[in-house]
């Protein structure tokens, strides 16, 4: 595109709901059919909106959590405030639609490309761009080296369980832990980024999402480590953004 | 309130300026420079308030008025959309 201004416009696409997986019990994937759905980059997320029989509309970001390729797919967090998250982890039933635009993003996203050695952090329902990075990766064949950090309050609420269990990764439960726990029981601090992440000699590429305050203390932990900021990726995600 | 950043933001910018937006490099005028997407962004008020992460200071700001989007961008100093050079 060197030199030239291509303007798109993004529009409202019709998005029906053709899975509903529950992950956790405030937490549910929507697998998504999007009529001229572009396809995506590991990453990126999607606006989407609902509108009230009375006009009112209501605005949210959520990240994608499938691969290229795969159909896109939205995993989102109940947050008992919240305007959209209530509907689409509680009321919406296969068949249903909703608009959605995007993909959208090009700051937090990875491909094959970019290489590694990749060190992941989630925190809570940050863990959803991750997986389509994981995903993506394995799809790819690449051999980039991979961890991942992924920091919940308690084993019921890690998402997607099962699926990171062929991954590498480290769970810290913050909050409580079941019987028997032998790994990390505690919030991201510099000493456990330390043991986990890779050596900043590596030259690693990081990729950070979860609330700000996770987001923040790691982002800043690698960097006390050596990590080359540029190649910190941030995502911050709160009760306003719902992602 | 607490801060999110300009990837929270990046399709009101797509909408906006019809393209990607997030690595458009923002200079403050305080002269910190970076991608938009590690911008300070508050989406709590009625508009979209976007702050330098070093200065704190207001780059930008974007409110939609019946269906227009105003956009404010006296804070930045420059915006460098890459490809355009």
């Amino acid at each position: 595109m060197a030199g030239a201004a291509l303007l798109g416009r993004l529009i409202w696409r019709v998005a029906t709901v053709t899975r509903v997986v529950d992950e956790t019990p405030r937490v549910r994937t929507l697998e998504l059919q999007v009529p001229g759905w572009p396809g995506h980059v590991a990453g990126q997320h999607v606006d989407v909106r609902l509108t009230a029989e009375d006009g009112y509309r209501a605005e949210r970001a959520y990240s994608l959590g499938s691969a290229p390729g795969e159909p896109p797919m939205i995993t989102v967090e109940r947050l008992e405030e919240g305007e959209v998250s209530p509907y689409l982890t509680e009321d919406v039933r296969l068949g249903d639609a909703f608009e959605v635009r995007g993909p959208i993003g090009g700051y937090f996203v990875w491909r094959p490309n970019d290489g590694g050695p990749l060190f992941l952090a989630a925190g809570g329902s940050g863990v959803v761009p991750m997986r389509a990075i994981l995903r993506h990766r394995r799809n790819s064949m690449s051999e980039v080296r991979v961890r991942l950090l992924y920091s919940s309050r308690t084993i019921e609420d890690v998402i997607y369980r099962e699926e990171l269990d062929g991954e590498e990764v480290v769970h810290t439960l913050t909050r409580a832990q079941p019987p028997g726990w032998t790994g990390y029981a505690r919030r991201v601090d510099p000493d456990l980024l330390r043991e986990v992440a890779w050596s900043a000699e590596d030259e690693p590429l990081a990729f950070v999402c979860g609330p700000t305050s996770f987001v923040e203390s790691v982002a800043a932990g690698l960097v006390e480590l050596g990590y080359a900021p540029k190649r910190i990726k941030t995502e911050r995600f709160g009760a306003t953004g719902e992602r | 309130m607490e801060a999110l950043d300009g990837n929270a933001i990046g399709g009101i910018l797509y909408h906006v300026f019809g393209r990607e937006m997030t690595m458009a490099q923002a200079e403050c005028v305080c002269g910190a420079r970076g991608p938009l997407a590690e911008c300070e962004v508050y989406l709590g008020g009625p508009g979209v308030v976007v702050r330098c992460r070093v200065c704190h200071n207001i780059v930008m700001v974007l409110v939609e008025v019946r269906e227009m989007t105003c956009v404010d961008l006296s804070g930045l100093s420059e915006l460098e959309l890459p490809g355009w050079r």
